[in-house]
């Protein structure tokens, strides 16, 4: 196969679009954030609960969008889920980085783990906010700062 | 004419006189011939914008290395070149699409440009609280934004006719929707995303006979089809060079003389006056009352070319190659399990929408570009038309006169590894 095309669509990231895993609505919720990349139409909701000790206990998402959004989203839930929060933040500016280029995970420090397989879309300008989204929406939901409750 | 331009004019009336074989046409158009990603580029984005062909790049060039200069204000022989090539320009655009007068060619950025022009000048002198503005359920965003801006700050109503299942115009819907304070019908000739092309001059006729004028949006039919203003009888019509094998940033309004008239100019500046003081000034009379400031001159003659080449390869040719080419891409495409095609009109130019069961369009977009195919996924900047469909977004392969079968077959090839990867 097409080199940038195996390397972008791997079986890890294909196996997550057609079975998402976390594919589901919390609650309630501490935090749930809605991401919508209004250009292509791709929009997700993500669902976040942490214990007393800001650790992530639960993180589900909802929506629909490309292969790499979706794959995005669901290995996103199944990575964050028992870290602390200042590490989510960590992982969000290193996925950021890595996704346009700026940090080869192969060679720089960094603990991205088999999210590493986001790094093909540095290739594709267009579909880096693809790979992104997910990211961005729990970032802004813990930028909130404040607890949603879902009633 | 001056003589010394006369070789940038003779040389237009050669290839307008000349034909071009359409199946060499091909050849005319540099950047076929490259490869993306490793692979033969096929090019299946032209209703986004079409490829330039050498004649429009050369005269592009030639204005650029021999007389690049100002336009109607120079005394200098390479400003009076400038302006006769401009002018000439707008005389080929003229015929292009039958306008009476080259008065009523108006040079704009572009067809949203054109749009914005009739909203604001038209628009803001001729509708008011409570008036109605009529547009289509398949209109790309930019013959409704400016409608909807509009509405919002008079207070007036902006009405959709609705369109069937398989992507045509309600005619019945239409009808009934005109009122008494129906004040404009904004309608595109040729949908962007479904292909369908719309009975403009039917509409027009319909409106008339309710006093109220039309714009019809062109983008999408000069390099399909002869347009004939006239024949169409209606008010505006707007179109892009772009989308016709011209430069970027250029496209035309046509407007009927006797509204043109009546408008007040939008944007002030040189070029549109006759005369300024402090107290007065005093317009410069059509088509530059509404081209103030120094116009992009080098895109309106790229643009000129454009059309010329299109009447040297001949509509007819073109109109043949095109419908050939959709059959066999609709044919094709159907052979694929699970896809579906968006737009299914009686009446369509060369453009094929369509979705696949469990494969987003950009993850399709995205094998294809890297199989070498260009197609365009997403909404077409037709949002309301997506929502209508219950789609987010489609992929559309659109087809010029350049393309060939075997293009089609690499788009279906590469749908087909698309499916298997995703399976
Ligand atoms: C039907 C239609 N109308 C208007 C436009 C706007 O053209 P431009 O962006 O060149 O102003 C387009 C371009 O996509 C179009 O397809």
């Amino acid at each position: 196969m097409n080199d940038k095309l195996s390397q972008l669509y791997q079986q890890v990231l294909l196996d997550h679009n057609k079975t998402p895993r976390n594919y589901r609505v919390l609650d309630p919720a501490d935090f749930e954030a809605l991401g919508h990349n209004p250009l292509c139409g791709d929009k997700y909701k993500i669902f976040m609960n942490i214990d007393e000790n800001n650790i992530v206990t639960d993180v589900t998402f909802i929506g629909d969008g490309c292969a790499i959004s979706k794959a995005s989203a669901s290995m996103m839930t199944t990575f964050v889920k028992g870290k602390h929060i200042d590490e989510i933040e960590k992982l969000f500016h290193q996925f950021h980085d890595m996704a346009q280029g700026k940090l080869d995970p192969e060679n720089d420090p960094n603990d991205l783990g088999r999210l590493k397989i986001f790094y093909g879309v540095r290739n594709l300008p267009a579909r880096v906010k693809c790979a992104t989204l997910c990211w961005h929406t729990l970032h802004a939901a813990l930028k909130g700062k404040e607890k949603v409750t879902t009633e | 004419m001056a003589d010394s331009s006369v070789s940038i004019k003779s040389s237009a009336a050669l290839e307008a006189a000349g034909t071009i074989d359409i199946e060499r046409c091909r050849d005319d158009f540099p950047v076929l011939r490259r490869e993306v990603h490793g692979k033969p580029l096929a090019f299946l984005d032209n209703a986004a914008s079409s490829q330039m062909p050498e004649p429009v790049m050369r005269a592009y060039t030639e204005y650029h290395s021999r007389y690049h200069a100002n336009v109607h204000r120079g005394v200098h022989l390479l400003s009076q070149e400038a302006t006769e090539a401009m002018e000439g320009a707008r005389e080929t655009l003229r015929g292009l699409i039958n306008a009476r007068s080259s008065k009523e060619v108006i040079f704009t950025s572009g067809a949203t440009d054109a749009i914005n022009l009739v909203m604001q000048s038209w628009g803001r002198t001729n509708v008011g609280e409570g008036d109605e503005i009529l547009i289509s359920t398949m209109e790309h965003h930019s013959n409704i934004v400016p409608w909807r801006m509009l509405c919002d700050e008079k207070g007036a109503v902006l009405k959709v006719i609705p369109v069937s299942d398989d992507g045509v115009l309600d005619m019945k819907a239409f009808a009934d929707m005109l009122t008494d304070r129906t004040r404009l019908v904004g309608i595109v000739h040729v949908s962007n995303t479904l292909g369908t092309i719309n009975p403009v001059a039917e509409i027009t006729r319909i409106a008339h006979q309710h006093g109220v004028p039309v714009l019809v949006d062109g983008a999408q039919a000069v390099s399909h089809m002869k347009v004939d203003v006239q024949q169409i009888d209606c008010d505006f019509f707007v179109t892009s060079g772009h989308k016709m094998y011209g430069p970027t940033g250029i496209g035309i309004l046509y407007g009927k003389q006797e509204l043109l008239e009546k408008m007040p100019p939008w944007r002030g500046g040189g070029d549109m006056i006759l005369s300024v003081s402090f107290d007065e000034v005093l317009y410069n009379e059509l088509p530059y009352k509404f081209e103030a400031g120094t116009p992009n001159i080098s895109g309106a003659i790229g643009m000129g070319k454009a059309a010329e080449y299109i009447m040297s390869v001949g509509y007819n040719a073109i109109h043949k190659k095109e419908q050939e080419l959709l059959r066999y891409a609709t044919e094709q495409l159907q052979t694929i399990e699970g896809l579906r095609i968006i737009g299914t009109a009686p009446e369509k130019s060369s453009v094929v929408s369509f979705v696949i069961d469990g494969v987003h369009p950009h993850d399709i977009g995205t094998v294809l570009d890297l199989e070498g195919v260009a197609v365009r996924t997403g909404h077409h900047c037709t949002q309301p038309l997506m929502d209508r469909l219950g789609i987010v977004a489609t992929t559309r392969a659109s087809m010029a006169m350049y393309n060939r079968r075997e293009e089609i077959d690499q788009l279906v090839a590469g749908l087909r590894k698309t499916i298997e990867m995703f399976r």
